[in-house]
């Protein structure tokens, strides 16, 4: 098959994921207002004063953006499964990884992206230094790609089951681990006039892994889920 | 159009569920031109034996062969030519029937235009809710939206998992017309249903599962 019709195959699942989420707007917002309730209710609960809310910004924001996707991840591949249109993906002549690499780009512009946008708004809230509220977006947007990525093999390879949530939380959650400390020390580096290039170079290479691994072990794990 | 060699085959097929025996060295095969009748009574392994041959399920003894080659090893190759439209046939409610039918058309790497599709939704009888949402139509309809693939598709080997599923009997009609054309024009169809299948000018073979 030419390379043309796979990128065909790929454009249409990204465009037929796009409008699916344009037309379900509920379940868009969900991730998106939970990550800004989640920082907001801080102020409240630890109390105003800068000097603290400005030291755990960055881990605040990040949990709470990490939380934020893992909760909405378990819809990247369900409706797929419960009304048949993942057994069209994987019955499609094409490269079944690109398909899911389609997906995940999808999902990502639909829930990460959102994230990224209101991040340096949170981080104003917090009384983060200024270098710190412009590190903050970049560490997300190379962050939160990875977190996607992770998160569909965790979906693929529990997809089947009737009450996978706790299971993929166990199974991802270990996977997030380097991608928060890598991302909350290079706001923090930022946010204290410290170089943080090593941070960030260090997400850049978990992206690149997982954007070459990942979709290849989620088309596996998905193979496995359907059968 | 006939080829002699286009020939689905499976041989000593076994599929275990839940630690039940669905069926044991099943053997079947297939001509080009030729129609197959998936019949038993409900849970006795059709969607199952389905799945086996189109490959989204293993068997648990037993090889699928297309063309003579293992559908394993010539997976990309079999699909391409295979059109599968199973009991959930993969319809999103939120789309509309020309979007839904637009999605497979890239899915299976086809460039269709919208006048085949537009057209294809006028023979199923869906004219004039081409752009009204599929959750908004009655189940019917649904099922025929999905089946309007069967008018898009330029796949050799068909697979239908229950397609008559709430279709009226005129729409019956208009779909085993549709079968005699491609089974006439050198298809195979796979087909699993509780209904008797009349296919003008081709014989419908029975695979009675216990």
């Amino acid at each position: 098959m030419s390379a043309g019709h796979a990128w065909a195959a790929f454009a249409g699942v990204l465009r037929r994921d796009l409008k699916l989420g344009v037309r379900k707007r509920g379940e868009v917002f969900n991730p998106i207002l939970f990550f800004v309730l989640v920082v907001s209710l801080f102020p409240l609960g630890v109390g105003p004063s800068p000097k603290i809310l400005a030291e755990i910004a960055p881990g605040v924001i990040w949990v709470a953006a990490l939380l934020a996707t893992l909760l909405s991840m378990e819809r990247l591949f369900r409706s797929d499964f419960e009304d048949g249109a993942l057994e069209q993906l994987l019955l499609s002549p094409h490269d079944l990884p690109l398909l899911v690499l389609a997906k995940v780009l999808a999902h990502w512009l639909i829930t990460g992206v959102p994230l990224i946008v209101v991040s340096p708004l949170l981080g104003v809230l917090l009384h983060l230094p200024s270098e710190g509220v412009i590190a903050l977006p970049l560490t997300l947007l190379l962050g939160t790609p990875v977190l996607s990525l992770l998160g569909a093999i965790g979906v693929a390879l529990t997809v089947g089951l009737r009450r996978g949530g706790v299971l993929l939380t166990l199974l991802v959650m270990p996977l997030y681990i380097p991608v928060l400390i890598f991302g909350t020390t290079a706001i923090a580096a930022a946010a204290s006039g410290l170089p943080n290039s090593g941070q960030l170079a260090l997400l850049g290479g978990l992206l690149a892994l997982t954007l070459t691994l990942a979709p290849f072990a989620a088309a596996a794990g998905l193979r496995i889920s359907v059968d | 159009m006939t080829d002699p060699g286009v020939a689905l085959g499976g041989q000593g097929l076994s599929c275990v569920r839940d630690g039940r025996l669905l069926f044991h060295q099943l053997d079947l095969q297939l001509q080009a031109g030729q129609i197959l009748q998936i019949e038993g009574s409900n849970g006795a392994g059709k969607t199952s034996l389905l799945r086996i041959l189109c490959g989204l399920s293993e068997p648990r003894e037993g090889t699928v062969r297309w063309r003579g080659d293992d559908i394993r090893s010539c997976r990309q190759d079999f699909h391409r030519q295979l059109l599968y439209i199973g009991h959930n046939p993969g319809i999103k409610l939120e789309l509309t029937p020309l979007e839904n039918l637009r999605f497979f058309q890239a899915l299976s790497g086809q460039e269709g235009s919208e006048n085949d599709r537009l057209n294809a939704l006028e023979l199923i009888g869906l004219y004039g809710y081409e752009d009204v949402k599929v959750g908004a139509l009655s189940a019917g309809q649904r099922r025929r939206a999905a089946l309007a693939r069967l008018w898009l598709s330029r796949a050799t080997l068909w697979m239908l998992d229950e397609p008559f599923t709430a279709i009226d009997r005129q729409g019956i009609g208009h779909l085993e017309a549709r079968l005699a054309d491609h089974v006439q024009a050198g298809g195979l169809v796979v087909v699993t249903s509780h209904q008797a299948l009349t296919v003008a000018g081709c014989p419908v073979q029975p695979l009675h599962l216990q």
